[in-house]
């Protein structure tokens, strides 16, 4: 019995003196979640791992408090600069209130970068958008191509439903569309109209778009309810092959409508490329390998920074009949 | 003709067709068959809210929790839908509309046994069902892949050519009717509205009736938690939001007085139609999104002026001390 745990005691102690040499010349990243066990975040920590494995003597502790509370986070981050991390990438639960921690955390050497929801720029050094306004618009008129072409016409008029007449998000996403819609002559847009992110009025104003414009063939809607309203409007005014929707949404909430064939494809930023480039950003800080104004995530390219450190990582992703049901059960 | 155009029910049906009609002139196909039974099948939900809201206005109370308590029960339903599909979709019905009941039984019997205004009570308990779908759901959607093929099915699919949804509110129009005019507890609802003093003295219990209205209410919402969340295949913590206010918009413009005791079926029915035929029709000839608040919104004003011209009351009250001490 006492040699058994004699044993034992050696083989701890064997375990952590060998994880200590590899703690010696890796670079650690502690990739900071909203909270645990959520899909989306999973994701991300796939893809931060398959950046570790790319990069090969990276290690990258995924962790994150069990409900999405900024208390929850700060003690996790002390927990990360005790073990003396190289770098912390956190989604935040709140702006202000981790920038006391992170800011210890760089005067202690630690490279802080935020992702997906950002820090306040003096508690970090980098904050990775999914995406960008222009990249956003420009992804909705390629949808919108695209679908036209599902439909089997070379030209079409195509409308879009947004969320309220004064989301501000919305307006400028449509004003991107607007800006780029003149490269895409084929693409006709007849009408924008506002679904108020309401499930029983967005499906009205699908209902009347089909009706006023007999010669719809797509119709463009980027929030998550409307275009949900809008491809069961269109099955149920059986259109389908007639008249896609697309838009932004996510893969759990519209799988289904993928299935029914109402939307062909639709666009919304992918979690694993986001853990990726987190993870790629947060080794090339600690390898020193940024500059001011540019910083790598390789695969996925070089990220443009701008002054206060805001960077986008690529235009949204975009799901289709051949992955929506893989992240469907992610996010 | 003239004593015909007083009644206001025939004028709000006139004023439907008039409305219609217009509609028609911009975009003919608005007029055809299957376009109208769409729109009434589209008003549905509303018709079958705003007889329940009739009732508890009717009381000269007022359920501001009826679109959260559809949210709540949606959810419910939808959510054992998703983990059980193989429980029988009727019986996810009864229990959403056992939940609404439960729900509206909550509201009745705040109202009955403390004494509290109901638009006190409503107002939080509007925010606590709406709460609890977020509790339950943690934020998350119940999407159409989750949901049974017969859960999302039943109420599009028809029946004689109808929607199962359309006859769903037929049949709720037909016993309100009935209950509304021929049963006792439904007269005793005018009377406890229109004059609780009267009632009172002649052994109508004016809590108990608010809290049958409320009953009522909560046990339709809860059925139109199943309609709403399989109509459109979906089910989150905003489903409805603001609803509440079309619905009390529906009786309003129907001629249901907010001081109680005044109002009927088919006014209330004609009053959701009226909102039914605006909501769709004006996304058909393209008018703006802040013209059309503005539009909805006049129309109520208008219908309520309406109302306080045609209710001003004749009589006075002379016995003021027993007044007072009835409620």
């Amino acid at each position: 019995m006492p040699f058994k745990k004699i044993m034992a005691t050696a083989l701890v102690a064997a375990a952590m003196a060998t994880s200590g040499l590899v703690q010696a010349d890796s670079v650690r990243i502690g990739l900071v979640v909203k909270a645990l066990g959520i899909g989306f975040f999973e994701a991300a920590n796939q893809g931060a791992q398959e950046a570790a494995k790319e990069l090969g003597d990276v290690e990258v502790i995924y962790t994150g408090p069990t409900s999405t509370t900024a208390e929850g986070q700060i003690e996790v981050i002390n927990s990360l600069i005790a073990q003396k991390v190289d770098a912390i990438a956190v989604s935040a639960n709140d702006t202000d209130a981790l920038v006391p921690i992170l800011k210890k955390a760089q005067q202690r050497g630690i490279k802080v970068v935020s992702w997906d929801s950002g820090v306040a720029p003096e508690g970090r050094q980098v904050h990775l958008n999914p995406s960008s306004n222009s990249l956003i618009g420009e992804m909705n008129v390629k949808l919108a191509d695209e679908a036209l072409k599902a439909t089997g016409s070379d030209q079409g008029d195509i409308a879009i439903l947004s969320a309220t007449p004064t989301s501000t998000n919305q307006n400028i996403w449509i004003e991107e569309m607007k800006k780029v819609l003149p490269q895409y002559p084929q693409l006709n847009l007849v009408a924008t109209v506002y679904g108020d992110d309401l499930a029983d009025k967005s499906y009205r104003e699908t209902v009347g778009l089909l009706k006023s414009h007999p010669n719809l063939k797509v119709i463009v809607a980027p929030t998550s309810v409307g275009i949900v309203a809008a491809a069961q409007a269109v099955q149920d005014q059986g259109r389908i092959g007639e008249v896609y929707v697309t838009g932004l949404g996510l893969p759990s909430e519209l799988a289904g409508h993928v299935d029914s064939g109402a939307v062909k494809s639709f666009a919304i930023w992918n979690p694993i490329d986001l853990g990726y480039a987190a993870a790629m950003i947060s080794y090339n800080l600690v390898q020193g390998n940024a500059s001011d104004t540019e910083v790598g995530m390789g695969r996925i390219g070089v990220a443009q920074l701008d002054e206060q450190g805001n960077a986008a990582m690529a235009e949204p992703f975009v799901y289709n009949t051949s992955n929506v049901h893989a992240f469907a059960d992610i996010f | 003709m003239k004593t015909l155009l007083q009644n206001r029910e025939v004028l709000l049906a006139v004023l439907i067709i008039v409305l219609a009609l217009m509609v028609g002139l911009v975009m003919p196909d608005f007029l055809l068959p299957s376009n109208l039974l769409a729109v009434y099948n589209d008003t549905s939900i509303l018709i079958i809210l705003a007889l329940g809201q009739m009732l508890v206005i009717l009381t000269r109370c007022i359920d501001l929790s009826v679109a959260a308590n559809l949210a709540l029960t949606g959810m419910v339903v939808a959510m054992l839908n998703s983990a059980y599909p193989d429980v029988a979709v009727p019986v996810l019905v009864l229990a959403g509309a056992l939940l609404g009941l439960i729900l509206g039984m909550i509201n009745g019997a705040l109202v009955w046994k403390l004494g509290i205004p109901a638009i006190v009570v409503t107002l939080g308990t509007m925010s606590i069902y709406r709460g609890i779908v977020f509790l339950l759901s943690d934020g998350a959607w119940v999407n159409a892949h989750e949901m049974s093929a017969a859960f999302v099915s039943i109420p599009r699919s028809e029946l004689l050519g109808i929607p199962v949804l359309a006859w769903v509110s037929v049949i709720v129009i037909v016993l309100m009717a009935h209950f509304t005019r021929h049963r006792r507890l439904g007269r005793e609802i005018y009377a406890a509205g229109n004059n609780p003093t009267a009632a009172f003295y002649t052994g109508i219990q004016v809590g108990r009736l608010q809290f049958v209205a409320f009953s009522i209410s909560g046990l339709l919402a809860g059925l139109c938690g199943y309609l709403w969340v399989s109509r459109y295949a979906v089910a989150y913590v905003d489903v409805a939001a603001g609803f509440e206010l079309q619905v009390i918009a529906a009786c309003v413009i129907g001629g249901v007085s907010i001081m109680g005791g005044i109002g009927t079926v088919q006014g209330c029915v004609l009053g959701a139609l009226f909102l039914g035929v605006i909501n769709n029709a004006l996304p058909v000839i393209g008018v703006s999104p802040f013209w059309q608040m503005a539009v909805s919104g006049a129309v109520i004003v208008i219908a309520v002026i309406a109302n306080a011209k045609s209710e001003r009351k004749t009589g006075r009250i002379i016995l003021k001390k027993a007044a007072l001490q009835t409620h």
